[in-house]
């Protein structure tokens, strides 16, 4: 794995990120701490933003230093560098947007434990230059959020006919709403269909 | 009897507030199917009921503890210092330090308890079951005892779900699904489902 990760190109790593290594689809890793604020499009996006410059300079940061991390104190090391970032993002957000940081409420700071972060951070960043590794935390952080914003627009245009908060022509006025779709469940059935369909166009890619 | 503990003393309403807060956090406000939190192993550990109960059993210990601990670590220490934005690294080194901590304790006096519960611990330093209740807890400033009752009934809560979930993945193992829709797939519509029994318990408190 190391070897081949080594010589991959700026393409391959952003076609990696965004569908053939997805971090959803492929690993099912990191939906904790977004999926709950996917009721709404202005959320996620302001979520998935976040969660990608998180990941893609936490990602740069871990492969500078990696010459001077003893190998045994490495995660704490990572989880410090995360932190740092997320406390960064955190302070920005309250200070010139304080009602988003109140709606996204302790998401932001659980990027921390975003298994995203940490995974991009152990399995590419430890064995490459920073450059890559940046575009490779930038990648799968924007192949997570193409996802989370599909679910988004899903959810907030069948349950409440508006998208990113402006009202749209059909779904506004004559769609029965689903009210289902912006409560809990909604998100979990959207995430389940969507998984099942990438999945069987994965599977009968293999086989032809 | 909630006209009955307003008329004793505060420590009286508070431990009643706890008591509230604690059953919310089981069935109303269920941190993992209405704040998302802890999915992670929610969808990898829930193969089978007997490592689902030792993991959520190791999640409601090391919950209630670490909120606990947590609580003291904010209100006492950061905020006179005003460090509020310390927070997350504080929470994440107080909750890594404490599960070392007793997974050593563990260790060293009870081997048969190691056995079961030892693999789970390092495994929960990451859940952000644990940060999210941390952080839940500051953002809702709880009192200190409505914490403990907030703690208990979350790890409680997640454990309800993940041995429900664990239950429910073996009765299916057998059953014809979809390729496209197993693993994962299946766990999240059941999720889904299970979800929707618990927004049935919205209207019990208010």
């Amino acid at each position: 794995m190391n070897g081949q990760t080594a010589t991959k190109t700026t393409n391959q790593i952003i076609l990696d990120g965004l569908w053939r290594d997805n971090p959803i689809f492929r690993q099912i890793l990191g939906i904790c701490s977004t999926l709950a604020v996917t009721n709404n499009v202005t959320n996620t996006a302001v979520m998935c933003i976040s969660l990608s410059l998180v990941t893609a300079l936490s990602c740069a940061t871990v492969s500078a230093m990696k010459e001077w991390t003893p190998k045994t104190v490495r995660m704490m090391v990572q989880v410090l560098i995360i932190a740092f970032y997320v406390i960064i993002v955190d302070i920005l957000l309250r200070a010139y947007w304080p009602d988003m940081s109140r709606n996204l409420g302790p998401y932001v700071g659980l990027i921390i434990t975003n298994c995203i972060v940490m995974g991009r951070c152990e399995a590419f960043a430890q064995s490459n230059r920073p450059w890559p590794s940046f575009l490779d935390g930038l990648f799968s952080g924007l192949g997570y959020s193409v996802i989370l914003m599909v679910i988004a627009a899903i959810r907030e245009v069948m349950g409440m006919g508006t998208l990113a908060g402006y009202p749209l022509p059909y779904f506004s006025t004559q769609w029965d709403k689903w009210v289902i779709m912006v409560m809990p469940p909604g998100a979990f059935f959207v995430l389940a269909c969507l998984l099942w369909l990438c999945r069987s166009i994965g599977i009968k890619g293999k086989k032809s | 009897m909630i006209l009955l503990a307003a008329n004793t003393s505060s420590i009286g309403s508070e431990v009643w507030m706890a008591v509230v807060t604690c059953f919310a956090a089981i069935f109303t406000q269920n941190i993992l199917l209405s704040y998302f939190l802890g999915m992670c192993s929610f969808i990898s550990v829930s193969r089978e009921v007997k490592t689902a109960v030792g993991l959520g059993a190791a999640v409601v210990f090391v919950m209630t503890a670490t909120t606990i601990l947590n609580w003291m670590a904010y209100w006492w220490v950061l905020v006179p210092l005003n460090l509020e934005f310390y927070k997350y690294i504080l929470f994440i080194i107080i909750i890594a330090a404490f599960v070392q901590l007793i997974e050593m304790i563990i260790d060293r006096y009870s081997p048969a308890l190691y056995q079961n519960l030892g693999i789970f611990l390092p495994l929960i330093t990451v859940n952000c079951a644990i940060l999210g209740a941390v952080l839940w807890m500051v953002i809702r400033e709880y009192s200190l005892i409505v914490t403990v009752g907030f703690g208990f009934g979350s790890g409680v809560g997640w454990m309800m779900a993940i041995v429900a979930m664990a239950g429910i993945r073996q009765r299916i193992d057998e059953s014809k699904i979809p390729a496209g829709l197993r693993g994962p797939g299946i766990t999240l519509i059941i999720a889904g489902i299970m979800a929707l029994a618990f927004v049935g318990f919205t209207g019990v408190l208010q």
